[in-house]
């Protein structure tokens, strides 16, 4: 039987959504699930942890030195607990993708990015070339190491009451990388990642200024606010709501895709969106051949009026 | 100070692949290939370190056929002093790339290992951190801005939560995002002077690297189609639509 350690996320001492869905594929493999936290003080997290349905257990692993997240510390103590398990996952969010391989490399094996679908413990399907494509294999022998694609899977429940102890590691840790500083947007809003609603804002948009016109409607529908690369790449946004292939992978009940063309690195990260309406001027923008309703106009007399409508 | 800059040979990023249809892949063949656009801009920051005068050489480096030569020119006409090609015929999965590029970091005595943070062919976004896990050395991955000074780095990162900076010791792998630079137009005098630079072979047994168990591809199938919807001429048609369907 397989048994399956969880790396979970913390962010500002909670834990991230994205471990419930990661628990979700953990169930897919079938065994014993286990959650790992790691942290100064994990308390909070680990309780929210042993209340998802399926954990059989929950480990704090609660050193000084993990007050911060550093690949180069945390990667040597996961390290140390996978000895005893056959599968090592973690979601697929910047954290997951930072420390995982460093992981895998350290048990001297190789590492699966981006499970989209579990047919076994050794069988998984993960999305090549932006999702244009899709792969099926099988693991070699060996402890499994991988990332969820979180787009992929459902959340678990939370009808758990698992199990919480306190884990220590030996590991010697680096002192070679230093954590300085975050610049964290913080925001009211929905968080990306996890939003039923998403409307993102494209190129079109033309300015900063002109995003209130993206956020006035989120605020109205209660949704969070996304963009493409193209309108972070020209700073009308910051760089956390960047959608798409190397942004974040989101599958929304419903998306707006608002002055955003299409390019497939963009819809890479809305193609589980569940329903995507498309707003734009130009008639042959490719993203009104992944749209479910499109309405060719000009976004700045449209939002507004939606917003009023709605 | 030198800095070693791993750069991929990979279907150009315009081009729609197209799934074959026994399911063994995608076709590439007779398809344009280029640069992975990552490690592109893992070249311009090494260049630019170089003006600024952090670095006194760059050394390009890839694993591949006899084609990935075109990509290690293209690196040298970046500015790269010159190019190891590490000649593999066969798939390589990310821990061999990492280990031979660990090996010639040995080598060289590089202080930096800059790499693109993903190869847009396979998105496996690991080789960098591999690297770095190898040599116990410290990694800054998704970096938006890089500043070198002495023997330290300071990194911003891109992460989800926003912009994350770390300073790591060197020797150091930076894996970049892409907001990091935006690389240049290579000029045609640069590609006529990349013909004369250096360009070495090697192989992973020069290195000592025997690739070791991987994941095994057993099916290639195109991702499930999302069927083109309806356009609606007004925007009460659209707030009737979503209304229709609970979504508002």
């Amino acid at each position: 039987m397989s048994k399956i350690l969880i790396i979970g996320e913390i962010a500002d001492g909670k834990l991230n959504s994205g471990t419930a869905k990661v628990v979700a594929a953990a169930k897919g493999i079938g065994g014993d699930i286990v959650i790992a936290l790691l942290g100064k003080d994990v308390g909070v997290a680990a309780d929210a942890a042993a209340k998802l349905d399926g954990v059989a257990k929950v480990l704090k692993v609660e050193r000084a030195e993990n007050e911060h997240i550093l690949a180069a510390t945390f990667a040597p103590q996961i390290a140390e607990l996978a000895k005893d398990y056959s599968h090592v996952l973690f979601a697929g969010t910047a954290f997951g993708k930072d420390i995982a391989p460093r992981v895998a490399a350290k048990l001297d094996v190789q590492q699966l990015s981006d499970i989209m679908h579990v047919h076994g413990a050794s069988s998984f399907d993960r999305p090549i070339y932006a999702g244009n494509a899709i792969t099926t294999v099988e693991a070699p022998a060996g402890t499994v190491v991988a990332t969820v694609r979180l787009a992929s899977f459902t959340a678990v429940g939370e009808g758990g009451s698992a199990a919480i102890e306190a884990a220590s590691t030996s590991a010697a840790l680096p002192s070679h990388t230093r954590f300085v500083k975050m610049e964290a947007q913080k925001s009211e809003r929905p968080d990306l990642q996890a939003a039923a609603k998403v409307v993102s804002g494209g190129r079109a948009l033309g300015s900063s200024e002109n995003f209130k016109v993206i956020y006035d409607f989120a605020d109205k529908i209660g949704a969070a606010v996304g963009a493409s690369r193209a309108a972070v790449d020209s700073g009308y946004v910051p760089n956390d709501l960047q959608v798409g292939q190397t942004g974040k992978i989101i599958a929304p009940e419903l998306y707006f895709a608002v002055g955003i063309s299409g390019a497939i690195q963009h819809l890479a990260g809305i193609k589980d969106a569940r329903t995507i309406v498309a707003i734009n001027k130009d008639a042959e923008a490719p993203i009104f051949e992944v749209a479910d309703y499109g309405l060719v106009g000009d976004l700045f007399q449209v939002v507004p009026e939606l917003q009023g409508k709605v | 100070m030198k800095a070693l800059v791993s750069v991929k040979r990979v279907v150009d990023y315009n081009v729609r692949v197209q799934v074959k249809s026994d399911g063994s892949g995608v076709v590439t063949d007779g398809v344009k290939h280029s640069m992975n656009p990552f490690d592109e801009i893992a070249m311009e920051e090494a260049v630019r370190l170089k003006e600024k005068g952090k670095l006194t050489e760059i050394v390009a480096v890839t694993i591949g056929g006899a084609k990935n030569e075109e990509t290690l020119r293209t690196a040298l006409a970046f500015g790269a002093d010159r190019a190891i090609h590490i000649k593999e015929e066969g798939e390589v999965q990310p821990l061999t790339a990492a280990k031979a590029f660990a090996a010639v970091l040995k080598k060289e005595d590089a202080k930096l290992f800059i790499a693109g943070k993903q190869a847009i062919d396979d998105d496996a976004n690991q080789t960098g951190q591999m690297v770095a896990a190898l040599l116990d050395i410290a990694q800054a991955t998704f970096a938006s801005k890089v500043e070198v000074d002495g023997n330290k780095a300071t990194v911003t990162r891109e992460v989800d939560a926003g912009l994350e900076t770390i300073e790591v010791d060197l020797p150091a792998v930076i894996t970049t995002d892409l907001r990091l630079n935006e690389p240049r137009y290579l000029k045609l005098p640069d590609i006529m002077k990349a013909k004369k630079k250096p360009l070495d072979a090697t192989t992973f047994a020069d290195l000592g690297v025997t690739p070791g168990a991987g994941f095994k591809v057993t099916k290639t199938v195109p991702p499930p189609t999302r069927s083109k919807g309806v356009m609606v001429k007004t925007v009460d048609e659209l707030v009737a639509a979503l209304k229709a369907k609970g979504l508002l």
